[in-house]
């Protein structure tokens, strides 16, 4: 009787234990909103200047009096001026051009490499993905000196296919990587049964791996993209020419003359060029959502 | 159809680790064995070199009376279902179980016929269009099947199917994977860790232990009448008791078993001579829990008495187990439920001689 009158004693106390719990999910759930709220602002305030700044005309810029975040006569002037301009289309089609080239040389080396690195264990196998991913940890910042003289000696500087051939060294290094990651996460039972059923290593590449880790290959290819859309410092140092610039060095020095900004332009095409990177992310998120909880991993 | 064969099989990994330790085992046509043992006993080594999936060290493997040592797996002609189904998750079922028959370049209606045929033995034939993800355990486990059987090979492998089922399912499948093995009559080469899966399915048990074999025998010959200690302890559940004894003279030829505390039971004439040589030495008494009942029950030969106090008792509602202590060493009883069995009391038990085993300690072989 004792004991039983103890347990109703102790009733109560369970459900405050389980009030508490609750209590400290609302918490969390209001820090993790106030958090979520101040990163959005703090990382949506330069686009929104640039948008701001793109759409108003040069005089309002120029007016100090006015806050800067208002725009009291929008146009679109320069956004007619940026797209009106053949130079700037050319920059953007060396960028697509580099980009899809990119992304493409990437996606082909890192998963075949990842694939052998992961799966078909040879001597030094190990010691060679390290190896990849040490690569990845030297900066580009020193990287492009040497570089410049292996893209001069190779008559490639002031091309876009000097672009090319050296942005997978940023690319392959991480997403293979990321791909060994991938490929490690599905079972070895995948590719023994694969085996038994009578495929050979390139089969099982297309027929079980590719399909199965879709999501990883989605993520690195945003990568890969990202890398390659929004590289700077590269074509900063091998080209000088316009006709053969990407978007990101092309709007800085067509549009900055000396120490004359051509702010309005600069913006919009800032923004132009801004929007594919978003559009991708918009599409290749969902798949790769999609991916993620269809789970794709899962035996 | 096929037999198997392995002749002093040996896989040793890096570092000299010898994990297969030269087997020796011919597996007939249409036969269904089991390897079974405790983990990290070989079993599952020998399945994947079987498979191709492992490299052997020395030694060789015959599949229908070939030497499979350096063919790969997809030309062995085997089908391997995994512990946890390896099914390819982004392929429905019915392309799971055709995946091997499209790579082996099968006509579309053949392919069609054959997964029909499969979905029909295993009762899948609505979840064809699904994905593995849609799939509840047991229903993966008979997909996994499905893929082996469609392809008609030589020799069927399971490495611990059951494993990752529950137990109810567990004895479900058992029962189906027996009934699709008398259906399609394939070999079969079956791992797992359960001695009573092991029993169930086997018309050969292979006992393994440490890299070795054991004992291979039917199922009942293995509970009978074990080769060695190992066998004895791991087959049978509960398993079976081994009491330190001493075997003496006893007055006319006879023998005795000397349990300790006073209490000793007499050896059946029949197996005097064959215990004789091994007089006047420190053994292990072996006894299956079944063969200790309540004294009540005698009414054949061979009962020897034995009286003790019962430590504990777990009524299992057909029978109820008791357990007590000799000279410091744990022994378990199987009673009737309506014999009385209580904890803390004296109760009259009767040895079943005729069941008796003598191991020796030393060699650990059953005399």
């Amino acid at each position: 009787m004792a004991e039983a009158a103890v347990a109703n004693r102790d009733y109560p106390r369970v459900y405050g234990k389980v009030g508490s719990l609750h209590r400290e999910r609302a918490w969390a759930l209001r820090w993790a909103y106030v958090s979520l709220i101040l990163a959005s602002i703090i990382f949506l305030a330069p686009p929104f200047y640039m948008l701001v700044t793109s759409i108003k005309t040069n005089v309002e810029m120029a007016d100090q009096s006015l806050n800067p975040w208002i725009v009291r006569n929008p146009t679109l002037e320069h956004y007619w001026a940026i797209l009106s301009n053949p130079i700037f289309l050319t920059f953007f089609k060396n960028s697509i051009i580099v980009t899809i080239l990119v992304v493409s040389v990437t996606m082909v080396i890192s998963v075949l490499a990842a694939f052998a690195l992961s799966r078909m264990r040879f001597w030094g196998s190990q010691v060679l993905a390290t190896g990849v991913f040490l690569t990845y940890l030297v900066p580009d910042t020193l990287l492009f000196i040497p570089l410049y003289q292996i893209v001069g000696g190779l008559g490639l500087l002031n091309s876009i296919w000097g672009l090319v051939l050296v942005y997978p060294t940023l690319t392959v290094p991480f997403c293979t990587w990321i791909m060994i990651g991938y490929f490690a996460s599905i079972p070895k039972e995948l590719d023994e049964a694969a085996l038994i059923d009578g495929a050979t290593w390139p089969q099982m590449l297309t027929k079980i791996f590719i399909p199965v880790a879709l999501p990883g290959i989605i993520a690195a290819t945003i990568f890969a993209f990202t890398v390659s859309w929004a590289a700077f410092v590269y074509p900063t140092a091998f080209i000088t020419r316009p006709d053969q610039m990407p978007l990101t060095i092309g709007i800085v020095s067509q549009l900055v003359r000396g120490d004359t900004f051509a702010w309005g332009q600069i913006m919009s095409g800032a923004l132009i060029a801004a929007l594919p990177p978003v559009v991708v992310y918009v599409f290749l998120m969902d798949y790769y959502i999609a991916g993620l909880t269809a789970g794709a991993t899962k035996g | 159809m096929a037999q198997v064969s392995l002749r002093k099989l040996v896989k040793e990994y890096e570092g000299g680790v010898q994990a297969v330790k030269g087997i020796d085992l011919d597996i007939e046509d249409e036969e269904f064995v089991v390897l079974v043992g405790p983990s990290g006993c070989g079993k599952s080594t020998t399945l994947r070199m079987i498979a191709g999936l492992e490299e052997i060290t020395s030694g060789e493997i015959a599949i229908g009376g070939d030497v499979v040592n350096d063919i790969p797996p997809r030309d062995r002609d085997i089908a391997m279902v995994f512990q946890n189904y390896a099914l390819y998750p982004h392929m429905s079922v019915y392309d799971n179980i055709s995946f091997g028959l499209k790579l082996r370049g099968f006509t579309r209606e053949e392919i069609k016929r054959r997964v029909d045929n499969a979905a029909r033995i295993l009762g899948i034939g609505e979840l064809l269009e699904r994905k593995p993800k849609a799939l509840s355990g047991g229903q993966r486990q008979r997909v996994a099947m499905g893929r082996a059987i469609v392809r008609d090979p030589k020799v069927f492998l399971f490495d611990e199917p059951l494993s990752n089922l529950d137990a109810k399912l567990r004895v479900q499948m058992r029962t189906e994977i027996k009934q699709v093995h008398q259906t399609v009559r394939t070999t079969t080469v079956y791992v797992t860790h359960d001695q009573v899966e092991a029993m169930t399915l086997a018309d050969r048990v292979v006992v393994m232990n440490h890299g070795v074999i054991e004992q291979v025998g039917p199922p009942n010959e293995l509970y009978r009448n074990p080769a060695t200690i190992f066998v004895a302890g791991f087959i049978g559940s509960p398993a079976m008791n081994m009491i330190p004894a001493r075997l003496e003279q006893a007055g006319g030829g006879g023998l005795m078993v000397q349990l300790g505390e006073g209490l000793s039971v007499p050896v059946p004439e029949e197996r005097t001579a064959r215990y004789a040589p091994h007089a006047n030495r420190d053994l292990l008494f072996g006894i299956r829990p079944e063969h200790l009942t309540e004294a009540t029950r005698i009414d054949k030969q061979n009962l020897a008495p034995l009286t003790v106090k019962l430590d504990v008792i777990e009524p299992m509602g057909m029978e109820t187990l008791v357990h007590f202590h000799i000279d410091g060493t744990s022994v378990c009883g199987r009673v009737d439920p309506a014999a009385g069995a209580e904890a803390g009391v004296r109760m009259a038990l009767a040895a079943h001689m005729e069941h008796m085993h003598l191991i020796d300690k030393g060699s650990g072989k059953v005399l």
